[in-house]
């Protein structure tokens, strides 16, 4: 299995390639990836400069082109897919069909995976995508239980890769419009959940908080609570006369002790989520995931995860906390 | 004169309230009636041969009754009974994931593409228009400036639209999770549900921590709150070549609002407005709010 890992920038891609990386993903500064956030991403030249640095080790670059272009701006995402094929990329990941049908008519010979904002959840909608635009591999949503992801590796007309750390979106992806419906920038349209020009956080003579998201009111938090990054799915809210998590709590996605399950599975690849965290983050979660997968690799049969591994990614969750979610079918 | 379709009944209702539901729409002034669960798989009022046999029941009344497909499939045995629900192909699909578009594709059959599937643009809609999609249920983001483009480059391609349907009325459907909300709102796992969804049949309730009504829980899916209504923007929809309003169904005065939106489509003169504006259809967030509201 290989190691996908994030980078944000320059740094975070050297970061993740000098600690056992077997390929990363970046994109470029602007709505064509589903991190548009500010201070973010490549320029040409740091693309350039991060494809020659993973090259010369032996590392591959996917470039995310994971958003949905409107028919006004469709020329942006072309012009981010012909840079993908002229400065050498090994994949684009891309959701959407019109960037994977130019991208395929037009460098037929660009590998192209599909993202998992493509929302693909089954072997028919895989093999939708496979005979329209020959993807490579697909990323599937976090909606499926591991037995369920067993099964569709039998059955996927592609190699498969899927998540195994990192933030936990609750929704399919590729089809949430919660930031969408509260602020108008969407995940598929902008690149983007939950904008922070739209977060305002309020400090009050108790010294609790409050957060809003263009005026909605996602939380308040007490003076030593600890808060999270307000999306409308983190927050809580008032349903049926109880405040709660309604929706999903502050917590990240640890597959790690499903390994062995999912390597005897025949996943292709395992992505660690996280472009917008920083080099701590990269380096460390990658260094653990390459220790496990190198540890599997050397001995599948005696294979058990590590304390020290779950304690060092513990320190990089949401919340200090990190869930199964939907691979384990009792979560709810 | 545009169409009208009741949309699939988003919600869990018992047998009896859906069939009498059903019966009563048989003599709404509605053009296509959707049929069929789009949400959770494990509701089973009605099974997919019941929504089969009201179909061909419904098919009576001379509408054009449409079978829609869910919107999240993870299981083999939900692929099962999309593969049922197309059957021998007497009914129109509406697909809504790339599992349905894919199955009706191999199979050759004309298709509806739901809300749920997404194309945000001239070319992704070419592509299904060649899979054999003959009407369009644009994405609850597409508003009016979007939907100009995409038609304006479609033409400039050479290309004609498809029949194009619009959701008019109804709570908009926002999210969809491997996780049910309404079970983990009663504190019970999925698989031990007890089928609460079907004791809240216009969905749960959720405010914020200031008691802003902001969204419903209707199992696996989220909507909003506010149950949008585009009858006062029909001139623009007219003049966009909009062929057909959809309408949800809700527990209460579903036939007040077709009646409404009949007599507005026969009328020169926009409706009043009996919900709130959906801010989609001006490029705005979806959610309503006073600051937005023109004067």
């Amino acid at each position: 299995m290989h190691l996908v890992c994030p980078a944000g920038n320059l740094p975070a891609l050297q970061a993740a390639i000098d600690a056992g990386a077997d390929a990363v993903y970046a994109g470029f500064r602007d709505q064509t990836n589903a991190r548009a956030f500010p201070g973010l991403n490549f320029s040409d030249d740091e693309l350039r400069r991060g494809i020659s640095y993973a090259h010369a080790r032996g590392r591959k670059v996917y470039l995310a082109l994971n958003t949905y272009p409107d028919s006004a701006r469709l020329s942006i995402w072309e012009r981010a897919v012909d840079k993908a094929a002229d400065f050498g990329c090994d994949a684009i990941i891309a959701a959407e069909m019109s960037v994977l049908d130019y991208a395929t008519r037009t460098y037929p010979r660009l590998a192209r995976h599909l993202s998992v904002q493509g929302s693909a959840t089954t072997a028919p909608a895989l093999r939708y995508m496979y005979e329209h635009f020959g993807i490579e591999r697909a990323v599937l949503p976090r909606v499926l239980s591991v037995q369920q992801v067993e099964r569709l590796c039998e059955q996927s007309p592609v190699p498969l890769e899927v998540f195994a750390f990192g933030s936990l979106c609750i929704m399919v992806e590729g089809r949430c419009q919660l930031s969408s419906y509260v602020t108008g920038a969407s995940p598929n349209r902008h690149g983007v959940c939950s904008p922070a020009s739209f977060v305002r956080w309020d400090e009050h003579a108790d010294g609790s908080r409050s957060v809003r998201l263009n005026q909605v009111l996602i939380d308040r938090f007490k003076p030593s609570e600890p808060a999270g990054y307000p999306t409308v799915c983190k927050g809580r809210f008032a349903v049926g006369g109880e405040t709660f998590h309604a929706l999903e709590e502050p917590t990240s996605l640890n597959t790690l002790e499903l390994l062995p399950r999912l390597a005897a599975a025949g996943v292709a690849a395992l992505k660690i989520e996280g472009r917008q965290r920083g080099v701590a983050y990269v380096t460390s979660v990658t260094r653990t995931w390459r220790e496990a997968l190198d540890r599997y690799q050397a001995a599948p049969s005696g294979w058990s995860s590590d304390p020290a591994w779950q304690k060092e990614l513990s320190k990089h969750a949401e919340g200090h906390q990190t869930t199964l979610g939907p691979y384990h079918r009792n979560w709810h | 004169m545009m169409k009208l379709s009741l949309g699939p009944l988003q919600y869990f209702w018992t047998r009896e309230q859906t069939l009498s539901f059903y019966r009563d729409a048989a003599r709404w002034p509605v053009d296509v009636i959707y049929l069929g669960e789009t949400v959770c798989s494990k509701r089973r009022e009605l099974g997919t041969r019941d929504w089969i046999a009201l179909a061909e029941e419904l098919a009576e009344s001379g509408k054009q009754i449409v079978l829609s497909s869910l919107a999240l499939i993870e299981a083999e045995s939900e692929l099962g009974a999309l593969q049922r629900l197309m059957g021998d192909g007497r009914f129109l699909i509406e697909a809504n994931d790339l599992s349905a578009v894919q199955l009706c594709k191999a199979r050759g059959i004309p298709f509806v593409a739901g809300p749920t599937v997404n194309v945000y643009n001239h070319r992704a809609l070419a592509i299904l228009m060649d899979d054999g999609m003959s009407r369009w249920v644009p994405g609850i983001e597409q508003g009016e400036a979007l939907l100009h483009d995409l038609r304006t480059a479609l033409l400039a391609d050479g290309r004609d639209m498809p029949e194009l349907e619009v959701i008019a009325y109804g709570r908009l459907p926002l999210a969809y999770s491997a996780r049910c909300f309404t079970a983990r709102a009663f504190d019970v796992a999925k698989d031990q549900c007890g089928f609460r969804c079907i004791e809240h049949p216009d969905g749960l309730p959720l405010a914020t921590r200031e008691g802003q009504p902001l969204l419903r829980i209707n199992g696996v899916q989220i909507q909003s709150e506010q149950v949008m209504d585009l009858g006062p923007e029909l001139p623009a929809l007219r003049e966009l070549g909009v062929d057909m309003l959809r309408l949800y169904p809700q527990a209460e005065r579903t036939s007040e609002v077709v009646a409404h939106y009949d007599l507005a489509r026969h009328s020169p003169q926009p409706p009043p407005r009996l919900a709130a504006r959906n801010g989609y259809w001006h490029g705005e967030p979806g959610l309503h709010r006073e600051t937005t509201t023109p004067a």
